[in-house]
């Protein structure tokens, strides 16, 4: 990686701080960190497990099949790739906020790092990339959950990882972004509020059809072009539109890393 | 700044107030939610009927196009079958989660129950105290979802008052046996545990999305020794308005029986930390 | 003589509106003890943050081995260590664990991080602990853990911010025990201090600070003798009389001085100027003949008592 990769604002300090150097020093202070807490890590597989079970046992009967694309297909098979991008989702948001404001504002953490050759960079990229690990470490898990359980179709669902991979990319970068603005963790409270109309309402349970003449709705929610990548490579079933869901989500991963690194150096470097 | 601003011996006098101990506790818990119910009520109220719109409204277009499922449902809408469920797991979160960082603050963190241990009040009234604030925050939680339920007939009944009391008992059901849990917990690593192993499971297993009937006879055994789908299925029958009193009866004494054997757990465990 | 370590010319810290440092000028050379005294909020902090290279300068110049923050930020970092005043330790870690990752960001390969990260547990008296949860730790093991992870990187300069504030005494002492031997080693050791018994202590040379401004440099002893008398004669009257005590003691000594809670007479000889307070009729509730100190230096220099 060249040591010019994330040269972004041209102000007189920043040429220092937005040069990377290590940012897989912060990933393995994590990995060091997590030895003692690798329970908390490994359970957060289990709620979108949990999800999926309930969908299928409980409501799968209830609602029998859906429609998509004029293809009848189970309620199960429906839901299933859409809790896969949820859950890339809920994982790098948690990893990018709640853990970040902690190892910012309390913990500390990255005025640690700062003291030593390390940059706001380093951090940025560092928390962002542990987030994806983790993010992927749930994803793939998942995928072979739902391959046990007959819901995967073809071969193409493999592109699923790369789709939850770029979520994760996302959504990580806007949470990191929000957390340099939050005050303390009472505003934690708006992201658990923010996160959940999207888990809801991102032709996640249900599909657009249903909001009627409402469904352009659905498209500002940026979960559902991830849900659209991870439903779409699920079924093997490739559009045009793909490219502007991707299109959508590697917009939202440039601006919010701008914004992120940018308000990071001007916390930690007051 | 000469005038006295100490009195001794006034204290004895003061003494004799009788207000009870774990309503004075019960202020307490007001006066610091005056700074907080703003920020609150978004989450306590707002999560829920959004759940009711995405879950209920949306699945239940899909379920109530399926033919075959209002045999499942007792013939009534799928709207009207998830209300109940949503106000009781709405007061079984909002407990859960008050009965754990909460109570570890107020034991290691910000260290308030050390505070009030000086005072004349004991451990008695903290927990008493908790679980009279958890019955508060659980009936405004649902009882303002309920007046917006209210609103709309498809979701409009009597039931829904009798309900939020029902939601009112199921959380402190809930409250009581884990604030025992983390009186005696030394770090909060293990909260996040509960949230996923416990809440959430029972969440969407405790009969709240559809019958328990749907779901393996042995998952459906783990689901009824917690008090939720006890509280449920009392909601669900005064929604629907047809109440079987001595299954009400039943149901309910099995939820109480949580809330006092948490409370009695919880007083023991307190009084060691505090004094001792 | 050497190249100076540190050089600041015209040194300022701007917030907003609010000046923090306000042109400051400091040299500190090699192997020099140097320390900031002030109380809160005389831009020693924000000083130490620019000298951290954590903290762009507002304005002036600042250099470091030579070379401009600014610019050479992470090449200066390498060469330091540096104490903040509150800890930012990995409370999640082991003590053992937080020296070899905070090497790691230094670059150490991992196998010099953890040899170094055993010997700086000898240093800080921590080998026994070394697997203890930092949040386990009283606070002078952190302090002491806290210097220890400052050098991992072996460095040439060592930033203290208020090292032993909120220590016991013991503490404290074990602490500018550790401190003192690596002045013997050659590190340079720049501190900032609100204690007159650590400045004493601990710094060869210190400058004293107050709203953002330099007002005295030198020596502990030059600052005491330049500044102050030899001794100082402390009274405590009884409470709300204070004031009306000063016009009592006026002439006695070379100077008096009213605190909140008692008043100061400064004097060569603090018995005599006892003697003839008692022989002016004064009945204190207490009196207290001590030599003079830095805190004398500074109430002397601002009017204000560090305490503010």
């Amino acid at each position: 990686m060249s040591t010019n990769f994330l040269r972004i604002v041209p102000t007189a300090y920043a040429t220092d701080s937005f040069r990377v150097r290590r940012p897989q020093r912060m990933i393995e202070r994590h990995l060091v960190a997590y030895r003692r807490q690798w329970l908390i890590v490994v359970s957060g597989f289990f709620e979108p497990l949990f999800y999926l079970l309930s969908m299928r046992a409980g409501l799968g009967d209830l609602v029998g099949s859906v429609s998509v694309g004029g293809k009848a297909v189970p309620y199960d098979a429906f839901v299933a790739p859409a809790l896969m991008a949820s859950s890339a989702m809920n994982g790098a948001i948690f990893d990018s906020t709640g853990n970040v404001l902690h190892r910012l504002k309390y913990a500390r953490i990255y005025d640690a790092a700062l003291a030593t050759p390390m940059g706001p960079a380093d951090v940025a990229l560092g928390e962002i990339g542990w987030a994806l690990i983790r993010g992927q470490l749930y994803a793939c898990s998942f995928l072979g959950v739902m391959a046990a359980l007959g819901l995967v179709q073809s071969w193409w669902s493999l592109l699923a990882l790369p789709a939850c991979a770029l979520i994760g990319l996302a959504f990580a970068s806007v949470g990191f972004a929000g957390t340099t603005f939050m005050r303390s963790w009472s505003d934690m409270d708006i992201v658990t509020t923010a996160m959940m109309p999207l888990f809801l309402f991102s032709a996640t349970f249900f599909p657009t059809s249903s909001y009627g003449s409402w469904a352009w709705v659905v498209q500002i929610s940026p979960l559902y072009h991830g849900v659209a990548l991870v439903r779409s490579a699920n079924a093997g079933v490739w559009t045009t539109s793909i490219l502007a869901h991707i299109a959508v989500l590697v917009g939202l991963s440039a601006v919010a890393l701008f914004v992120a690194a940018r308000r990071l150096d001007s916390l930690l470097r007051k | 700044m000469d005038a006295p601003v100490h009195t001794p011996g006034t204290a004895a006098a003061v003494h004799h107030r009788r207000t009870p101990g774990a309503l004075r506790v019960l202020s307490w818990h007001l006066a610091a939610y005056r700074r907080l119910w703003k920020v609150n009520v978004l989450a306590s109220f707002g999560q829920p009927l959004l759940y009711l719109l995405g879950l209920g409204v949306g699945v239940g277009a899909l379920v109530d196009k399926n033919t075959g499922s209002s045999e499942v449902l007792g013939s009534s809408s799928y709207v009207a079958f998830v209300v109940p469920g949503l106000l009781v797991t709405t007061a079984m979160a909002l407990a859960a989660g008050e009965s754990m960082w909460p109570v570890m603050g107020g034991l290691k963190w910000h260290r308030g129950y050390h505070g009030i241990a000086a005072t004349p009040l004991e451990a008695r009234d903290i927990v008493l105290g908790h679980g009279a604030w958890m019955a508060v925050r659980c009936g405004l939680a649902t009882g303002a979802v309920a007046v917006v339920l209210a609103v709309f007939p498809d979701t409009r009944s009597w039931g829904l008052a009798p309900s939020v009391l029902v939601s009112m008992l199921v959380g402190v059901s809930f409250a009581m046996p884990i604030m025992a849990f983390s009186v005696g917990s030394e770090y909060d690593g293990a909260f996040a545990g509960i949230q996923r192993f416990v809440i959430i499971p029972l969440f969407l297993f405790g009969g709240a999305f559809y019958p328990l009937s749907q779901l393996p006879a042995a998952v459906q055994w783990v689901a009824k020794v917690a008090p939720l789908w006890h509280g449920v299925v009392v909601a669900r029958g005064f929604t629907s308005g047809n109440v079987d009193w001595t299954g009400v009866a039943g149901h309910l004494s099995f939820v109480a029986l949580w809330a006092v054997a948490g409370t009695a757990i919880t007083i023991r465990r307190l009084r060691g930390k505090l004094y001792p | 003589m050497a190249e100076p370590l540190i050089v600041a010319r015209q040194l300022v810290k701007r917030f907003g509106e609010f000046t923090a440092v306000d042109g400051i000028d400091v040299e500190v050379q090699p192997g020099e003890a140097f320390g900031f005294l002030g109380p809160n909020g005389a831009g020693k902090s924000s000083t130490m943050r620019m000298i951290g290279c954590v903290s762009p300068v507002t304005s002036g110049t600042l250099r470091l081995f030579g070379m401009d923050p600014a610019t050479h930020g992470s090449q200066i970092r390498a060469r330091i260590g540096v104490v903040p005043q509150l800890d930012t330790l990995d409370v999640e870690m082991s003590v053992q664990e937080n020296l070899w990752i905070y090497g790691r960001f230094f670059d150490l390969p991992r196998a010099e991080a953890k040899r170094r990260a055993a010997e700086l547990l000898e240093f800080a008296q921590l080998t026994d602990r070394a697997g203890s949860v930092v949040e386990n730790l009283s606070g002078g093991m952190k302090r002491r853990l806290s210097i220890a992870r400052s050098l991992i990187n072996n460095p040439e300069l060592l930033l203290l911010d208020e090292p032993t504030t909120g220590l016991d005494p013991q503490a404290r002492h074990v602490l500018w025990d550790r401190l003192y031997r690596l002045k013997q080693q050659g590190v340079t050791l720049v501190l900032t201090t609100h204690y007159m018994d650590e400045a004493e202590q601990l710094c060869d040379r210190l400058v004293v600070m107050d709203q953002g401004r330099i007002v005295a440099e030198g020596s502990p002893r030059d600052l005491i003798e330049r500044y102050s008398t030899r001794e100082v004669l402390e009274l405590r009257f009884s409470a709300g009389t204070n004031s009306d005590s000063i016009t009592g003691v006026h002439g006695i000594g070379d100077r008096q001085e009213l605190l909140p809670d008692r008043v100061l007479v400064y004097a060569h000889d603090g018995e005599a100027a006892l003697a003839e307070a008692h022989a002016r009729g004064l009945q204190p509730e207490s009196a207290l003949v001590r030599r003079a100190s830095l805190e004398d230096v500074f109430l002397l220099l601002t009017g204000r008592s560090l305490a503010d």
